[in-house]
């Protein structure tokens, strides 16, 4: 259903991207893991037409975002990391707004709309505007209208930061009902690992614009002999601070040997 | 179709709602229309130019067109600090829908307000010399409208945040609105402003206001239209392009 191969991203001299290749099948729930500044949301720009790649190419349900950027973002859906509501609307005016421009028919759309929104508990807040909503009101409201047009993929961007447990778990019950009715193919970050661990077929993990590991949970643990999805996370890009402390004892090294000298 | 109106709707539901601004963007015109128009006339009609509010009330109906236009133009990069630019650009639906939906909408809001001001001259003292006058004025102002919309679409769509907003005030918007013949007449103007004048898009709004509402014109009404409709094509042209090369 996705399929990145060899994507590169590069802005003047730093190499956001580096040659990165994964597939996701359809049906899957991919977690898309890595510290921040490592390169996951210029992927998912990548993937979703916002930004061209520098090289290497993208398939999203057979569409090329570069070729046909149109039939490409019919086919996906995305809840960004940072907010993208329009304030001086309101609720029920951003999706029906974002309904209209994805061409969902009117009866359907106002159903759905309905629907979508009692489910998120915003049904009752429907005509006040969206600048008196709190954080977790709006995130919930983004994911309503993220799936208003029954995308085959859904690509969510930090989609809980800021969720209370409650709003999580109802989040991903709807998720993954949804693929079990749709075959909706989901793509996430995250930085909770519990929830990719949880939620997630299979794993990516990048840093410094490259894939570092994949695999299940289970065969992450195992490659790392960790026990638990964070300290695998941690020994596979921990090495940072580990470099770090390297170039600190070597300033150190370098320093004592001058003195001695 | 109905994607061009929900975005044309968008701009309208947004500046209905601004209450502050529409007051904000009425002060303006009208402190202009009161301070320039009493202040100067004495002098106007002692040099033999008539009733300088009768001259000066379209230019100012055009100024309000032209601040409203390049404002809702320039909100792109509201639109894109504030993130709703993304949800419009990852929908399956063409730039060049986008900017045109866009577009009309700010050139809506903008003749609206011109309206207004000529409502509000009203008060002040203008008289059109025919109220049919008013359809024309109104094409007119749309046309005006629809231009700056499209120039404030292009500008902004090169920009990434609202740091470059005072330099366009001051270097594109400022000029373009005293060098139109807004506040004076193009008549016996020195060669060189004269020059400027006529490579200012304004100046045959203005002018073209002015033949509607007062049967006054510098460059005859058709070669206004002709001149606004140009250059409406060129700037709708340029900004589409620009605005498709926006990456976030």
């Amino acid at each position: 259903m996705i399929k990145a191969e060899n994507l590169t991203k590069k802005y003047d001299e730093f190499t956001a991207v580096d040659s990165i290749n994964f597939e996701v099948e359809k049906g899957e729930i991919f977690a898309f893991l890595g510290p921040n500044g490592a390169g996951k949301t210029t992927t998912i720009k990548m993937l979703t037409t916002l930004t061209k790649p520098t090289s290497g190419t993208v398939q999203l349900n057979g569409f090329n975002p570069v070729e046909s950027p149109d039939d490409a973002r019919k086919s996906f859906g995305i809840v960004f990391q940072d907010q993208s509501l329009d304030d001086e609307l309101t609720a029920w005016e951003n999706m029906e707004f974002h309904g209209v421009l994805y061409g969902v028919e009117k009866k359907l759309r106002r159903e759905r709309i309905e629907q979508l929104m009692k489910f998120v508990e915003l049904w009752d807040r429907k005509n006040d505007l969206v600048k008196t909503f709190s954080g977790g009101m709006k995130r919930r409201l983004e994911i309503a209208r993220g799936l208003l047009h029954h995308p085959k993929i859904f690509f969510l961007d930090e989609p809980t930061l800021g969720l209370d447990p409650q709003t999580r778990n109802h989040m991903w019950e709807y998720i993954k009902k949804l693929r079990q009715e749709e075959g909706t193919t989901i793509f996430f970050t995250t930085h909770y690992m519990e929830e990719a661990e949880k939620n997630s077929d299979r794993i990516a993990i990048i840093d410094h614009g490259k894939i570092v590991a994949r695999g299940t949970a289970g065969e992450l643990k195992q490659q790392t002999s960790t026990d638990s999805l964070e300290a695998a996370f941690l020994s596979l890009t921990g090495k940072d601070i580990r470099d770090e402390h390297a170039t600190g004892a070597d300033h150190m090294r370098m320093r004592r040997r001058m003195w001695h000298r | 179709m109905q994607t061009i109106y929900i975005l044309w709707l968008r701009q309208l539901k947004r500046y209905s709602r601004s209450r502050a601004r529409i007051i904000g963007s009425l002060a303006q015109p009208l402190l202009f229309l009161v301070a320039l128009g009493f202040g100067f006339g004495p002098i106007y009609q002692k040099a033999g130019g008539g009733n300088y509010i009768q001259f000066l009330a379209p230019g100012i109906i055009g100024m309000s067109v032209l601040f409203t236009a390049v404002f809702t133009g320039i909100e792109i990069i509201w639109d894109r600090q504030f993130g709703f630019l993304k949800e419009t650009m990852v929908a399956p639906v063409t730039r060049l829908k986008i900017m045109f939906g866009r577009t009309l909408g700010g050139a809506t809001v903008a003749t609206i307000q011109g309206v207004v001001v000529f409502l509000l001259s009203l008060i002040a003292g203008f008289r059109p010399v025919s109220w049919l006058g008013l359809f024309p004025a109104m094409l007119v102002m749309f046309l005006t409208a629809l231009l700056f919309t499209a120039l404030g679409t292009a500008i902004a769509s090169t920009l990434d945040d609202m740091q470059g907003f005072q330099l366009i005030m001051n270097f594109v918007i400022m000029p373009v609105f005293f060098l139109s013949g807004a506040l004076f007449p193009l008549d016996g103007l020195p060669p060189v402003i004269m020059l400027v004048a006529r490579f200012d898009p304004l100046s045959y709004g203005i002018d073209g206001l002015r033949w509607a509402l007062i049967g006054l014109t510098h460059f005859g009404f058709g070669q206004d239209l002709a001149i606004l409709t140009a250059v409406t094509a060129v700037l709708l042209a340029v900004g589409s392009y620009l605005f498709s090369k926006i990456e976030i």
